[in-house]
């Protein structure tokens, strides 16, 4: 019962500032979770996701706040942190004059491990990951894919219990990036998972439990169907800006301006209703239940309207509810 | 008694193989890390870089011997030898920058149980690897050419020391400094150009003209020259000069040293 309470992963008011700026990179972050499965940290870019993944790996101290990881200070323990954690940075890439055998196996020599148990686990994770072939290949000659393998190879043939991965299919290919996945569900049934991106299908993928992050403040916190829960609507229509489409009065929804276009949420009939009449009208939209792309963005643009002290916004959000 | 036997079943296999001195054994496989992906594998997968590392310290040496007619080859050998312990440190600065901006390897490093000093030792050591080539050369052509007693080696050896733990010291500290790759090389020619092709540590001082020569004494190669110089027998300095050289070398090495450990973070800011 006290071993299942301390396996978490909580933040308490993290706040970091680099050197002399002004902006919060984290503001006042509190959070705690299970540390098991795999926990999605999904955010813009500048979000904030690699510094709180890097204050948690230890490699960054946070100017304000506490973090613990099963019970271990963040701050105040790093040395005994160090033995649990270890993490692919983001563009961490592997080094091109080693093979991914000579890579595995030198990691795990810097964390401690004997040069035969290096080589015997560099070797099993390889095989694990079915790169048991290119194993003695320089790693200059593998695919992109690979060489991330190597990577997370690197990370999962340690004893470490949890694992950050920062961004680690950015760049990839749909296909790899896929397989990628099935790889990271692999891991996770063994260790938990802090993983960082902003490819939101990838949370919806893979998460347990999503952050949703924007300008260093934590926006929500919960699993998939929790952040869907919080937007109070289930359909999803996307309308091109140009040919400007009539913007319908909505009794039940929002409607939301981006670069791509509109973004309307609101629930079944009125969705169906509102496509009736673009549909006469010869517009062009997309009809779809919504996804986690959906809740960031919602999510994020009542924090813009909030961070702006204005009730609309920057982009121009209209509801019925509101102005009724 | 179960529950004891079930927790020790669960300890990982590590632990097993490492009972005898384990933290002893950790950070010799820490240092060996360092050695193999920074020395070892490199001159294994790319034998190429095993002909630049004799090349480079040689070609002073060679172009020394041939302006001179062959009359600085003491100077210019042991010139080899400190160029090589000296180079140490800028490779150092350059290899430690590129490991972790290019490659964020030492990011992962620093979220493992290797601590920093531990790090840069094994980094330091495998420059000596890699330098051991050229070493071994210039050890042949030393045992030639100059032909030193046991003692004078033995000062010899200490004043390389000193050389190295200076190089490495300027080597770490610049590293903390840059941030990507132009910085790094621009850091690592600055570092070589002021502190050994500047400096008279191919030739005798007496060869720089007077003015010039009091610049020359504000690079800590210098000193090492004089004294590597001495001890060939090329040179002949007296004991208060000797004195003040050693004195000089380790008071810039402790101060170099204070200033990276300082100035050095393993876990960023």
């Amino acid at each position: 019962m006290i071993e299942e309470s301390i396996q978490t992963l909580s933040c308490d008011h993290l706040t970091k500032i680099y050197g002399n700026s002004k902006r919060k990179a984290l503001d006042s972050v509190t959070f705690s979770i299970p540390s098991s499965g795999i926990f999605v940290l999904i955010g813009r870019n500048g979000s904030g996701k690699t510094t709180l993944a890097r204050i948690l790996a230890v490699e960054l101290e946070p100017t304000s706040g506490k973090a613990t990881i099963s019970g271990i200070d963040v701050v105040k323990e790093p040395l005994k942190l160090r033995e649990k954690i270890a993490i692919v940075p983001q563009e961490a890439r592997a080094v091109p004059w080693m093979t991914p055998m000579q890579t595995i196996s030198s990691y795990l020599l810097w964390r401690g491990y004997g040069y035969g148990e290096a080589k015997r686990k560099a070797y099993e994770a390889l095989e694990r990951l079915e790169l048991g072939g290119s194993a003695n290949a320089l790693t200059r000659t593998l695919s992109g894919g690979n060489r991330r393998k190597v990577l997370v190879a690197t990370v999962l043939a340690s004893e470490a219990e949890i694992i950050f991965l920062d961004e680690p299919t950015t760049g990839l290919d749909p296909i790899s990036r896929k397989e990628f996945w099935d790889l990271l569900k692999k891991i996770a049934r063994e260790r938990f998972t802090f993983l960082t991106t902003h490819y939101l299908e990838e949370a919806e993928a893979l998460a347990d439990e999503i952050g949703v992050l924007d300008h260093g403040r934590l926006v929500r916190m919960g699993s998939l169907d929790q952040l869907r829960q919080s937007v109070s609507y289930n359909y999803s229509m996307k309308i091109p800006l140009y040919p400007k489409p009539p913007l319908p009065k909505l009794a039940k929804g929002e409607i939301m301006e981006g670069r791509e276009g509109y973004r309307i949420l609101t629930v079944e009939d009125e969705a169906f209703s509102i496509a009736r009449d673009l549909s006469k009208g010869g517009y062009r939209f997309t009809v779809n239940p919504v996804s986690l792309d959906d809740i960031f963005f919602y999510l994020v643009n009542r924090e813009g309207e909030k961070t702006n002290g204005n009730e609309r916004g920057a982009r121009e959000t209209t509801t019925r509810e509101e102005r009724e | 008694m179960e529950m004891k036997e079930e927790q020790e079943k669960q300890q990982p296999e590590r632990s097993e193989s490492n009972r005898i001195f384990p933290q002893k054994r950790s950070r010799l496989s820490q240092i060996l890390a360092a050695i193999l992906v920074n020395a070892l594998y490199e001159m294994r997968n790319y034998p190429i870089v095993l002909i630049n590392t004799v090349l480079s310290p040689l070609s002073f040496l060679a172009l020394i011997f041939f302006v001179s007619r062959g009359t600085l080859i003491k100077e210019a050998i042991e010139g080899g030898f400190i160029m090589s312990m000296f180079g140490a440190g800028t490779s150092l600065q350059s290899d430690l920058s590129h490991l972790k901006n290019d490659f964020k390897l030492q990011d992962m490093v620093v979220s493992s149980p290797t601590s920093w000093q531990i790090y840069l030792m094994g980094m330091a050591i495998s420059e000596l690897v890699y330098s051991l080539p050229a070493l071994i050369v210039l050890g042949i052509l030393e045992a030639y050419y100059v032909q030193m007693s046991a003692f004078a080696l033995l000062g010899f050896i200490a004043v390389l020391l000193m050389m190295f733990l200076t190089s490495i010291d300027i080597g770490y500290t610049f590293a903390t400094f840059s941030s990507d790759i132009v910085q790094s090389f621009a850091f690592s020619r600055l570092i070589s150009t002021l502190f050994s092709t500047i400096p008279p540590v191919y030739y005798p001082i007496t060869y720089i003209p007077n003015p010039y020569r009091y610049l020359a004494y504000l690079s800590p190669t210098t000193y090492s020259a004089q004294l590597a110089q001495n001890l060939g027998g090329s040179i002949s300095l007296p004991f208060e000069s000797i004195a003040i050289d050693w004195i000089i070398l380790i008071a810039v090495t402790a101060t170099l040293f204070l200033i990276a450990s300082r100035k050095a973070r393993w876990r960023e800011i």
